[in-house]
């Protein structure tokens, strides 16, 4: 207490007549929330810890448990609003670069929000999908320019590897060490029952999930932490990481405290040890160096698997693309500012790169201008949300979407944004064995199949409404959007009418 | 020994046909063709001419020898074999280096040895006869780097910024250092006699290699370097 001290931003209320003291709430909080007072037979309260995670309300047996704001508030004005204030207060006590997780939360304009989708009415009518065939899949990888014949007059067919999905939706790249074992067995088994992919991160595949291996995504980044022969070859494709959409131009610094025997055997450094990923890739300083990387793990895979190279959007991220095309990946995932991470630095995650609608647009356009988009397929990511998201993205210019935070939240995730604490009570970002028990990944990959296969069933509905049945038909069919509240400036960019135009 | 005139044949062609022989290979006539034995296992493969970027990217158990110089990004993300260069090699040689052995005859360019790590009974190691240039070492996390210093060209053994980012494993140079300046996370101090047995087989498998005098090569004041504790680059994070 005195001049260090921060009111705590969320009271928790118990409701002592519903209550019947059976003590599940002390046993499930990690942060330490609850606590059972022998002496005087009451259950107390610390809200200095509670991070708003909702365990403790959605395992109360009695529903006499709720988290509500604090209504303790600071003197705040429009420049200085209590998070402001609170972030001097915090680094004046501590000395401290602010920490946090999750993606930006800041209120800058979320475009998905102020792009509106098209339907058909009277002419070109539109098509149900309860009766009439609708296509979702789509193949990721390089497509062909033109059409060659033999002799005999029949196509030559000499595509370059492809990625089969179901539909436009993959899970984005998250470690394992950022999340659990179980969350990353949810993950592969809700990829594999789906007919799409999970993506490894940069931690390395744990040697339960080669099985998984046909619809495994393997990331290779700067510390190429796991990565050797056998992992290549374990996955559908590999991604090269140069970027990452919550922390542009950061590396990653997992402590050596984290890094339990599992983790050492997946990411194949010693127990204990510090595992640093630089924030640039050392041997990497040109187009040219990129396209080495991906020729060099093209020849270790046998030039049998696509490369994937992630890049998080930033301001030139237009010529980047054309860059990254031009090296030979036969993927460039672009993840938006929006994209969340298990640990960034605050004042990185809010203020670095731009908006993933915007980006994708700017990709998307020079890659036509240039003729070149036919050689990479797209995948965005940062942040997608629902199914409108993905049908706003794919008419906007993009192959498919990573979803990362979405699948979280199937999960259990409440967006609590307190990853870096490693004291998820949720069992998806942490360690500790008897948290990650909570997360059953039976049930996990079950809420994440239900997930998709609603967003599959929306998506149909809105390509239905749209008169198109096959999702490449809507692939940059901008016509099929329109903005709403924007400039002359944000429409141009984005490629779009407005509202009624 | 099985034999290939590389020349004018592309990488992946070389690949191909290295995967489809059994026992020892010989490739003459190369001239930049990159990714040779690229995650190769369980062969040797024996090269005349100078293999392009990324000899051996990936390598995962198969013997590589040069018969001359070799270009950036030797053994780049290796993790296990041997990789021998009678010559010089270019930039990042052992990049994220995890097992296996590389020795270089000459010097090595920029960013050598650059987050080799260590791991279970993998224990990676990098010789450069010479002299090494910049970055040598940076975010070293295992394994053993191994300067000698043969170099006659009167320049100091490693070039500026070594060991910046070192968190793990042992850099050694045959040199007092005197003139060189290491970061604050990383303490350099003349090399006992333990530290000494460590490099010792790998010193006498330089001289083997390349037909140095081991004994000349053992008995000269030597630097190691290591980080400075277990965890020199904690930054100071306040996470809310």
């Amino acid at each position: 207490m005195g001049i260090g001290f921060i009111y705590p931003e969320f009271e928790v209320i118990r409701n002592e007549a519903r209550c019947i003291g059976c003590r599940i709430c002390v046993r499930e909080c990690a942060n330490g929330v609850h606590s059972f007072d022998e002496k005087s037979g009451r259950l107390l309260i610390d809200e200095t810890k509670c991070v708003n995670c909702q365990r403790c309300v959605s395992v109360c047996p009695t529903r006499s448990l709720k988290i509500v704001k604090s209504g303790c508030v600071f003197r705040e004005n429009a420049n200085w609003d209590t998070g402001t204030i609170k972030e001097v207060f915090l680094q004046a006590n501590t000395g401290g670069v602010l920490l946090s997780s999750m993606g930006n939360p800041k209120p800058f304009p979320v475009y998905w929000d102020r792009i509106l989708i098209n339907a058909s009415q009277v002419t070109n009518p539109s098509i149900d999908p309860l009766r009439e065939p609708m296509e979702t899949r789509v193949f990721l990888g390089k497509k062909p320019s033109d059409l060659r014949r033999d002799a005999s007059g029949r196509l030559e067919y000499n595509l370059e590897p492809q990625l089969e999905l179901s539909m436009p939706v993959m899970f984005s790249a998250m470690s394992y060490g950022s999340i659990s074992y179980n969350a990353h067995e949810s993950l592969a088994k809700a990829a594999r029952e789906l007919g799409i992919y999970y993506n490894t991160g940069e931690g390395g595949l744990h040697e339960d999930f080669y099985a998984y291996g046909e619809n495994t995504i393997v990331q290779v980044a700067s510390g190429r932490f796991g990565v050797y022969e056998g992992y290549l070859n374990a996955g559908a494709a590999s991604e090269i990481k140069m970027g990452q959409g919550a922390k542009p131009g950061i590396g990653g610094h997992l402590p050596g405290t984290k890094v339990g025997a599992d983790i050492s055997r997946t990411r194949m450094i010693p127990e204990g040890s510090d595992a640093i990923s630089p924030a640039p890739h050392h041997d990497i300083y040109s187009i040219e160096d990129l396209r080495q990387l991906v020729y060099s793990l093209k020849e270790a895979t046998r030039y049998r698997k696509p490369v994937i190279v992630k890049v998080a959007s930033v301001h030139n991220i237009a010529a980047i693309a054309s860059g990254v095309a031009r090296s030979g990946a036969d993927i460039i995932a672009i993840d938006g500012f929006r994209g969340g991470t298990g640990a960034a630095p605050t004042r990185i995650r809010d203020n670095v790169g731009i908006p993933i609608e915007m980006a994708l647009a700017a990709v998307d356009q020079r890659l036509r201008d240039e003729g070149i988009r036919n050689q990479v397929s797209l995948v965005v990511s940062g942040s997608i949300r629902s199914s409108a998201d993905v049908v706003k993205a794919i008419a906007l210019g993009a192959d498919a979407c990573y979803i990362g935070t979405a699948a979280l939240l199937a999960l259990g995730c409440h967006l609590c944004r307190s990853c870096q604490t490693g004291r998820c009570n949720w069992g998806i970002a942490t360690q500790r064995p008897d948290l990650v028990a909570r997360l059953d990944p039976q049930e996990g990959s079950r809420r994440l199949v239900n997930l998709l296969t609603a967003w599959k069933r929306e998506i149909k509905e809105m390509m239905g409404g749209m008169g198109i049945n096959s999702i490449e038909a809507l692939r940059g069919n901008r016509l099929m959007l329109r903005g709403i509240g924007l400039t002359e400036k944000e429409l141009e960019i984005l490629g779009l009418k407005a509202a009624g135009e | 020994m099985v034999h290939m005139d590389a020349a004018g044949i592309d990488h992946a062609a070389l690949n191909e046909w290295i995967r489809q022989q059994e026992g020892e290979v010989l490739l003459t006539g190369c001239c930049g063709q990159r990714f040779l034995a690229a995650g190769m296992d369980h062969r040797s493969i024996r090269v005349t001419g100078i293999p392009g970027n990324a000899l051996g990217a990936y390598l995962n158990g198969a013997r590589v020898e040069v018969m001359g110089n070799a270009q950036d990004a030797v053994g780049d993300t290796m993790n296990a074999g041997e990789i021998i260069i009678h010559g010089d090699v270019g930039d990042t040689a052992g990049y994220a280096m995890r097992g296996g052995e590389i020795y270089v005859e000459g010097s090595a360019g920029y960013r050598a040895g650059i987050h080799v790590k260590a791991y279970e009974n993998k224990l990676p190691v990098i010789v450069i006869g010479g002299r090494a240039g910049s970055f040598l070492g940076e975010y070293q996390a295992g394994g053993i780097i191994l300067v000698l210093g043969l170099h006659t060209d009167g320049k100091p053994i490693v070039s500026n910024f070594p060991c910046t980012g070192m968190h793990g494993g042992k850099l050694f140079l045959r040199s007092k250092c005197e003139s060189i300046l290491f970061p604050k996370q990383v303490s350099a101090r003349p090399a006992s006699r333990e530290d000494l047995a460590e490099i010792e087989p790998y010193l006498n498998k330089y001289a083997r290699l390349f037909g140095a005098d081991a004994a000349a090569l053992l008995d000269s004041p030597y630097t190691v370097v290591t980080p400075d504790s277990a965890n020199p680059y904690r930054q100071m994070y306040v996470a809310y």
